[in-house]
């Protein structure tokens, strides 16, 4: 028998636990994809031509949607723990940075299935013009994780909160917006064969920036929030 | 290795109610001790405070090895606390929560080790189980090798032995018992069966 210690351990016990209740219950996994179909197999039917939109209001609506289903999903992964009364059992065994980077993680990596899941659908569905696909990855999966990191470093500060539902609405506002408007930007820039990277390069910045910002900072409030 | 304990003048007010006011004391391993009051009188919040769970308001709690100071990961080491409100994951496994908590504390210990381990407490053929199937008894002594597992020196319980039988019971006082050989044991309780578990600490008035 031997013992290690560290957040990054911690971290990963955290992230692994979740993953394995998440297989189980599909309780997050559940309302992301439920919400994040129903709304692009809707779109698909309103907007697909003949009918057709722009490709900035494509853009714009892909990201609503994204950005809808991950506040569905992603916005309980701390709730779940006080609900459950498992939230001490966790306080008491991982560090609050071990718990803040294992439910980072956790967010992350269903806001990349999120996005795996309905992006394609989404291409199909209206026939959206990617031009630079390579440009639309790199935005894609920037802006994904970035909204990932928002709605954690939000979901951590209001899961203590009484009225957390109202509250969490507020918050996000602020704090989600930049990356999102980035994002939509940088997708639209994707789409249009005279944009490209060049058009995009600000963006990749802006999103990288944005989460170098948010998640030492929420690593900081975390600390207080969580141990009382 | 010697640890030690020291409340020094420990306060906690919720929404201007003060619940705890002044306590100070002091106990160093190896023993058992228990926190005695009736409902209400702050035993569970006292507990909590001592195991790093809550701020208190006033005053601090100090754990020293050897005489030093411990720093609060430290602290998070050497605590293992059982409480009505520090529930498991119920969806999970018994062998999935005491894998989890293992791991999170550091311990990196195999299934066959992790089985051996359920086996001590008569959960081995419940260990692929849910533990939303388990009965309040089989819950309890899960909790309680969780809270073990990572063998610290200091056991927190909190009115470890409701709704448990008489063999319930008696498991707890084996656990308490040879915790009590090597470390510290603080039993909150007003269950007249639990109040010689060891010597009276703190008595709390309503």
């Amino acid at each position: 028998m031997s013992r290690s210690s560290g957040w990054a351990r911690e971290a990963q016990a955290v992230f692994a636990k979740d993953c394995l209740l998440e297989l189980r219950t599909r309780v997050a996994l559940g309302a992301v994809v439920l919400f994040a179909v129903t709304s692009v197999v809707a779109a698909g039917f309103a907007l697909a031509p003949p009918s057709g939109v722009a490709g900035d209001v494509k853009a714009a609506l892909l990201w609503v949607v994204i950005f809808f289903a991950a506040v569905a999903g992603l916005s309980r992964v701390f709730v779940v723990e006080e609900e459950t009364r498992t939230a001490d059992a966790l306080r008491l065994a991982v560090s609050p940075v071990g718990v803040f980077v294992g439910k980072l993680a956790f967010n992350t990596v269903l806001m990349w299935v999120l996005c795996a899941l309905t992006v394609p659908l989404y291409l199909v569905l209206l026939e959206a013009p990617v031009v630079h696909w390579g440009l639309f990855v790199v935005v894609t999966f920037l802006g994904s994780t970035a909204l990932a990191c928002a709605t954690t470093a939000v979901a951590a500060i209001v899961a203590k909160a009484s009225m957390r539902g109202a509250l969490f609405g507020v918050l996000s506002f602020p704090v989600a917006l930049p990356p999102l408007l980035v994002a939509i930007h940088g997708t639209k820039a994707a789409w249009m064969a005279n944009a490209g990277w060049r058009a995009a390069i600000g963006d990749i910045h802006v999103l990288v920036g944005f989460m170098l910002v948010i998640v030492p900072a929420s690593l900081l409030v975390f600390e207080h929030i969580w141990s009382d | 290795m010697t640890w030690q304990i020291e409340l020094r003048r420990v306060g906690k007010v919720f929404n201007d109610r003060p619940v705890l006011r002044g306590i100070s004391a002091s106990v160093c391993s190896p023993g058992a001790w228990t926190i005695l009051g009736p409902n209400g009188s702050g035993k569970s919040t006292l507990l909590r405070i001592i195991a790093g769970l809550l701020t208190p308001t006033d005053g601090e709690v100090l754990y020293l090895r050897n005489g030093e100071r411990l720093n609060a990961q430290q602290r998070r080491q050497a605590v293992g606390m059982v409480a009505p409100d520090i529930a498991l994951y119920r969806p999970l496994t018994a062998l999935e929560n005491l894998r989890f908590l293992a791991r999170a504390r550091g311990m990196h210990l195999r299934d066959p080790q992790l089985l051996e381990l359920l086996e001590q407490v008569q959960l081995r053929q419940r260990a692929h189980d849910p533990v939303a199937t388990f009965s309040t008894g089989m819950v309890q002594r899960l909790k309680l090798l969780t809270a073990l597992v990572h063998r610290p020196p200091v056991l927190l319980l909190d009115e470890p032995g409701s709704n448990l039988d008489e063999a319930g019971m008696e498991f707890i006082r084996l656990i308490v018992r040879e915790q009590a050989k090597h470390g510290i044991v603080i039993v909150a309780t007003n269950d007249t069966r639990e109040m010689d578990y060891g010597e009276p600490l703190i008595r709390l008035g309503a």
